[in-house]
C-alpha cells in the first residue's frame, strides 16, 4: 500500500509540503507517521516512480555513531557495561567533583548533590536529586555527558557509575556498599519518582 | 481632538483613530524619553549636513547613538554557570528580533563550531541511519517560517508575590522573534525510514554539555525544522550556529542548539533539563513534566519600565502577542487596571506562532494608570489573568530580590504597567 502524506509546511494552513513515500518500507514509516501527527491527513495517490525527496544523507551504521551515542533511558537501555560502587566513588568525587560541588557534595560554586527541602516548601524550592529526580538514569546520563563542568565526557564508565553509587548513597538512596551497574541502576527507585504531573497529555506521543 | 472617540477607562482610544484621523493625529504623538529631552532650539544645518559621511562598512553596525540598545548580561565574565542574554524589547519595535539581540541562553558558553566539520546523525529506531553534512542539507528544499523561541524561564520575576522592580528586559526577555529557514525534519526522517515502534526522538547538540532533549515523533513530523538560517543569515553563535533544531511554539531549550544527533527511541530519555531543570513544582508538591507549550501571552513593550513617559498627551501603547498554539485572534488592553478594556489593532500579518505587533492609541492625561494587556489565541485560548495563574501554579511565599532569578517557569498571565504621574513606568500586580 502507498500513502502520500500531507504535512504543514512554511507556512501553516498555507501552501503543503508533499512528501511522497518512495518504497515500500518508507511507506510504512510514512503510515505510522500519519497515524501520530495530529495534523496530517490522507491522499490517495497512484505509485510514485519519481524520487521527490534528494536523498543526499550518507548511510552510516550504528557502530559508527557509538563515541556520540550517549543517551540512556529510564529502563536502562543505553546503560554501558561497567561498575562502581560509593567507596570508589568518594574518591573519585573528592579529586574531580567536590572544587565546584563542595566536600561530600554539600555545594559550593556548583549545586549541592546531597539533601533537599520538601518540595512542599514552595514553589521556589530548590530542586535536588533527593528530592526531585524521578530517575537515577539521569544521574549516570548527566554526569557522563556533560561533567566535570570544564572536561566534560573525559570520565571512565566504571568513574561514573561509581559517582552515581556514591552520590545515592550520600542520599541514602541506596546503601554504602551497593553496586551500581547496567543491573542495578535502572532498579533504583528515587524518593520522588511519582511526583510529576504530565502538563499536556494531548501532546504525548 | 475631542471627536476622537475613547472607547475605555483613562483616555483609551479607538485602535482606528489613528487611520481615520491621519497624520493630523499622528503629529500630535509625542515620543517615550529614555531621559527629559532638551528645550526647543532654532532649526539649523548641523556638521553631518555639512561634509560627506562615513565610509560603508563591510557588515554593518547600528550607530553609535543606539549602542545601549544591548542584550543584559547575567554573566558577563563567562564564568562556569549559565549565562543570560535578554532581549530590549522596549527599544526595539515591530515584530522580528535583530539577530545581534536575539535572546541567548548558554548552559556552557557557546561553542565554536567549523560548520565543515559538523554532522547531523540520525538513528535509533529508523530503517537505515544517515549522516548529513552542512553541504548536503543546504541542497534540499527549505523553508522559511517566522517563529518565536521562548525560554520556559521567561517572565520568571511575576511568579514573585509582590512586584519586582526591574525593567522589562528582565522580565520578559528571555523571548524572540526570527525568520527561521532550514530543512523540515520530516524529509530528513522519512528518508531514515521511521520503525513503528518510534515514539520520541531524542535531540542533542554537539556543545560541550551534549544537550539533549526528548521530543514526540508527532512534533518532529509536524512542524519541526532543522534551521540554518536566522532572518537571512547564518545562525548566530548563541542561537545555534552552523544549526538547531527548531519547534515552532514549544519550550526554547526543547530547540536544540548545535545539533548533531537524532535518536528515535520508545521512550523519553528524562534527560536533565527535562527530568529537572524545566519541570515546575507546583503548590503541594508535585511538579508539571512535559509542559513543551509556550501558551498564549502578551506584554505591553511600550511604555514599560526601562522608558519613562515625556509628559501627558497622546501616546501609542504597543506590545506582543504569541501563543503555541496558533495565531493570535485578539488583544484586548487596559488603562484602568484591567476595569475596562479596549481592542487593539493586530498589524498585519498575523503569523502562527510568532510575534503579532498590537497598538492602541490613547491620550495619558498625567495622572496614575495601570496599564495591562491580554491576548486570545485562535485555539480559543486566553491568557489568565494573574489570580488564575497563582492559584494553579503558586507564587513565591517571599519577595523575589534577584531579577534574574528563576522562582519557577511558563508563566503566561498579564504584565501590569503602573504608569506614575511623574513618567516613571513601574512593575506592578492588578
Amino acid at each position: 500500500m502507498f500513502a502520500e502524506l500531507q504535512r504543514h509546511a512554511a507556512t501553516e494552513g498555507g501552501k503543503k509540503n508533499f512528501a511522497p513515500c518512495l518504497s515500500v518500507s518508507v511507506a510504512r514509516g510514512c503510515m505510522l507517521a500519519a497515524v501520530f501527527a495530529s495534523t496530517v491527513t490522507f491522499a490517495q495517490t497512484s505509485l510514485n516512480s519519481a524520487q521527490s525527496t534528494p536523498n543526499l544523507g550518507r548511510p552510516i551504521s550504528e557502530a559508527e555513531i557509538a563515541a556520540w551515542d550517549i543517551s540512556i533511558l529510564p529502563d536502562g537501555t543505553g546503560l554501558p557495561a561497567g561498575s562502581g560502587t560509593p567507596e570508589q566513588g568518594a574518591k573519585i568525587f573528592a579529586a574531580k567533583c567536590a572544587l565546584c560541588h563542595g566536600p561530600e557534595g554539600k555545594g559550593g560554586t556548583a549545586a549541592a548533590v546531597v539533601g533537599g527541602a520538601p518540595l512542599t516548601n514552595g514553589i521556589d524550592t530548590p530542586k535536588t536529586i533527593a528530592n526531585f529526580w524521578p530517575y537515577a538514569t539521569t544521574l549516570f546520563d548527566f554526569t557522563r555527558r556533560a561533567m566535570p563542568w570544564q572536561q566534560p565526557r573525559t570520565l571512565t564508565n566504571d568513574e561514573v557509575y561509581a559517582l552515581t553509587a556514591y552520590i545515592l548513597s550520600l542520599n541514602k538512596i541506596i546503601g554504602p556498599s551497593d553496586t551500581m551497574n547496567a543491573q542495578t541502576l535502572p532498579k533504583v527507585r528515587m524518593p520522588n519518582r511519582d511526583g510529576f504531573v504530565v502538563r499536556f497529555p494531548e501532546k504525548m506521543p | 481632538m475631542s471627536s476622537i472617540e475613547v472607547v475605555a477607562g483613562n483616555g483609551l482610544l479607538h485602535r482606528r483613530a489613528f487611520l481615520t484621523r491621519g497624520s493630523a493625529f499622528a503629529a500630535a504623538v509625542t515620543g517615550y524619553a529614555l531621559s527629559d529631552t532638551a528645550a526647543a532650539q532654532q532649526i539649523v544645518d548641523q556638521p553631518w549636513s555639512k561634509g560627506r559621511g562615513a565610509a560603508v562598512q563591510g557588515y554593518g553596525t547600528p550607530s553609535p547613538f543606539e549602542k545601549n540598545v544591548v542584550r543584559t548580561l547575567s554573566n558577563p565574565q563567562g564564568e562556569p554557570r549559565t549565562q543570560h542574554g535578554r532581549t530590549p524589547h522596549h527599544l526595539i519595535n515591530g515584530t522580528f528580533t535583530p539577530n545581534g539581540l536575539h535572546f541567548v541562553i548558554s548552559h556552557s558558553g557557546n561553542p565554536d563550531i567549523d560548520p565543515s566539520q559538523l554532522r547531523l546523525v540520525i538513528h535509533g529506531l529508523v530503517r537505515r541511519p544517515l549522516e548529513f553534512t552542512l553541504d548536503t542539507l543546504h541542497r534540499y528544499p527549505m523553508v522559511s517560517r517566522m517563529t518565536f523561541v521562548e525560554c520556559g524561564g521567561n517572565s520568571a520575576p511575576l511568579f514573585s508575590n509582590e512586584p519586582m522592580q526591574a525593567d522589562i528586559q528582565a522580565i520578559h526577555g528571555l523571548v524572540s522573534c526570527s525568520e527561521w529557514t532550514g530543512v523540515m525534519l520530516s524529509t530528513l526522517l522519512d528518508e531514515a525510514g521511521i520503525d513503528p515502534k518510534a515514539k520520541w526522538l531524542i535531540a542533542e547538540g554537539a556543545d560541550s554539555l551534549a544537550l539533549s532533549r526528548s521530543v514526540p515523533i508527532t512534533k518532529a513530523l509536524d512542524d519541526a525544522m532543522i534551521a540554518l538560517y536566522q532572518n537571512g543569515e547564518r545562525i548566530m553563535p548563541g542561537n545555534g550556529y552552523p544549526m538547531r533544531l527548531l519547534l515552532p511554539g514549544w519550550e526554547g531549550n526543547m530547540n536544540v542548539k548545535y545539533l548533531r544527533r537524532l535518536k528515535l527511541v520508545e521512550q523519553p530519555a528524562m534527560s536533565y533539563y527535562e527530568a529537572r531543570t524545566y519541570a515546575p513544582i507546583l503548590p503541594g508538591g508535585k511538579a508539571y513534566q512535559f509542559y513543551f507549550l509556550q501558551e498564549v501571552k502578551s506584554f505591553i513593550t511600550h511604555p514599560s519600565p526601562g522608558l519613562r513617559m515625556n509628559g501627558p498627551g497622546f501616546y501609542e501603547i504597543s506590545g506582543i502577542a504569541y501563543s503555541a498554539n496558533g495565531r493570535i485572534a485578539k488583544v484586548m488592553v487596559s488603562a484602568d487596571g484591567g476595569k475596562t478594556w479596549a481592542q487593539a489593532a493586530l498589524q498585519a500579518p498575523v503569523l502562527p506562532k510568532a510575534f503579532t505587533r498590537f497598538r492602541a492609541p490613547w491620550r495619558w492625561d498625567g495622572a496614575p494608570v495601570v496599564l495591562q494587556s491580554r491576548a486570545w489565541d485562535e485555539g480559543g485560548n486566553v491568557q489568565p489573568t494573574r489570580a488564575e495563574v497563582i492559584a494553579r501554579r503558586g507564587q513565591t511565599s517571599k519577595p523575589l530580590t534577584n531579577p534574574l532569578g528563576f522562582p519557577s517557569q511558563h508563566y503566561n498571565g498579564p504584565t501590569s504597567w503602573r504608569v506614575e504621574s511623574t513618567g516613571e513606568v513601574r512593575n506592578a500586580y492588578a
